[in-house]
């Protein structure tokens, strides 16, 4: 591996001095890309700055209002491990879990994820549906910014120099909520979603879906936002009208590519059906909850 | 580069190694500490064969910075049989002939290891997808989830008699 320096602040304000040590400098967290790419010689960065040591990187957190705060390098078997957080947010925590072995799952974690940008993450379409907001440090202090709003491309985020991901909050959960992400690869396990789909509904109290967020990945350049999907659901229950309009909607938003995991019509021919399959299993636990 | 001084918990006794920045803690455990029975297969993260646990997590010890290690508790295949006894799970592995050229068997045990501190008592299907970041490419698969399973029928009987 090319050498670098390496770096373990234990504060954010260390934190934000070490990144802007060196230009190019790398955030750290469960290394899982980052030591992939930097064996392979992808990136060559002067330092790299492990930021698990910063106190609210690591952990998931309950808040009194119900909502969650969870650290951005939190290893997903942490996520998955946690008393309630599977209750509240099951599709999240599904998403995070199917992210490689069980190795990987050891140290990766959603804040490298969002910020490796892959259009191919699978925690990030189950972040977007769930409305999450990152808590992002740097140079100018602290800031709050929408998830949807850091990946600028593939393998580009919108962060500025000096700035990092600390954690993501989650908004309180309501009764008959519930989310769900589903991913289509080849294999049982182990693969890079050809699409992947996370949908998250609130329900009336007659049964009828109050609010709906749908997020497609490895159908366009980031993850998507579909907000015609969303909206395709709102109002009434979920029956094969609503499901045949969330498809259509689901459908219209993507711009894949080909490649050796898919046609563009395969892709976009099997978002459709995903966000279909997601939306009734979402649909399934809100009514159960 | 300057190398860093690191000090960690291994295998239950403290261990302290100078290791550049760039340096992974599998080449740390192989080059500074002898440890050479966690193997380097693919070094990136497929294989599992470098798996070691730490902080009771388990990892591929490839895709982590030796830098990273300090203050931490470190667990490797070296350390799983105690007093010249294998442990139960190597044991059954050559009960059930649960391996072929070797290489990946590290790694499996130790990774075995880590589902059976977590799960007593797992079935099959929970075996077979724990280990799916342990791949062998000569005997397969069947007689390495045998073995795990058998160890862990054992296991739990210990536990019963002790």
């Amino acid at each position: 591996m090319p050498q670098f320096e390496y770096l373990a602040p234990a504060s954010v304000d260390e934190a934000v001095k070490a990144l802007m040590s060196a230009p190019g400098a790398r955030v750290l967290a469960g290394g899982t890309d980052l030591i992939v790419q930097m064996k392979a010689g992808r990136t060559r960065p002067a330092a790299v700055v492990d930021v698990k040591r910063v106190p609210g990187a690591i952990g998931v957190r309950r808040e009194s209002d119900g909502g969650y705060s969870i650290g951005a390098a939190t290893p997903g078997a942490d996520i998955g491990e946690h008393p309630t957080l599977a209750r509240d947010w099951p599709g999240l925590v599904e998403a995070a879990n199917l992210i490689g072995s069980t190795q990987v799952q050891g140290r990766a974690s959603m804040g490298g994820n969002l910020c490796n940008a892959s259009p191919a993450a699978d925690s990030v379409p189950a972040l977007f549906a769930a409305r999450a907001v990152c808590v992002i440090v740097g140079p100018g202090g602290r800031r709050e910014a929408p998830v949807e709003a850091i990946q600028a491309g593939p393998g580009r985020t919108s962060l500025q120099p000096g700035e990092f991901v600390l954690e993501f909050r989650l908004p309180p959960r309501p009764k008959r909520a519930s989310d769900a992400y589903l991913r289509l690869i080849p294999r049982t396990e182990m693969d890079i979603a050809v699409v992947g789909a996370g949908v998250s509904l609130a329900l009336d109290g007659d049964g009828s879906v109050a609010e709906a967020h749908v997020a497609l990945g490895a159908v366009a350049p980031t993850t998507l936002l579909v907000q015609a999907a969303g909206q395709a659901l709102v109002g009434g229950r979920l029956d094969e009208a609503a499901l045949d309009r969330l498809d259509a909607a689901a459908r219209a938003a993507c711009s894949p590519i080909d490649d050796k995991r898919g046609t563009i019509d395969y892709r976009t021919k099997i978002a459709g059906v995903l966000a279909r399959r997601a939306a009734t299993i979402a649909y399934s636990r809100a009514e159960a909850r | 580069m300057k190398k860093l001084h690191v000090s960690t918990t291994v295998n239950g006794d403290a261990a302290e190694f100078l290791a550049e920045p760039g340096t992974t803690l599998l080449d740390a455990l192989r080059d500074e500490l002898g440890l050479t029975g966690s193997k380097e297969g693919c070094g990136s993260g497929d294989c599992g064969a470098c798996s070691v646990i730490v902080d009771g997590r388990l990892v591929c010890s490839c895709l982590m910075l030796a830098a990273e290690a300090e203050g931490k508790r470190i667990e490797t295949i070296e350390g799983l049989a105690s007093h010249g006894e294998l442990h139960p799970i190597q044991q059954k592995f050559l009960e059930h002939a649960a391996l072929q050229c070797g290489f990946c068997t590290p790694g499996l045990i130790v990774a075995s290891k880590a589902l059976l501190d977590a799960n007593p008592d797992p079935s099959e299907e929970e075996a077979r997808y724990w280990l799916a970041g342990n791949l062998c490419r000569c005997t397969g698969y069947d007689k390495v989830i045998r073995a795990v399973l058998d160890a862990a029928a054992e296991l739990r009987q210990e536990r019963r008699v002790a």
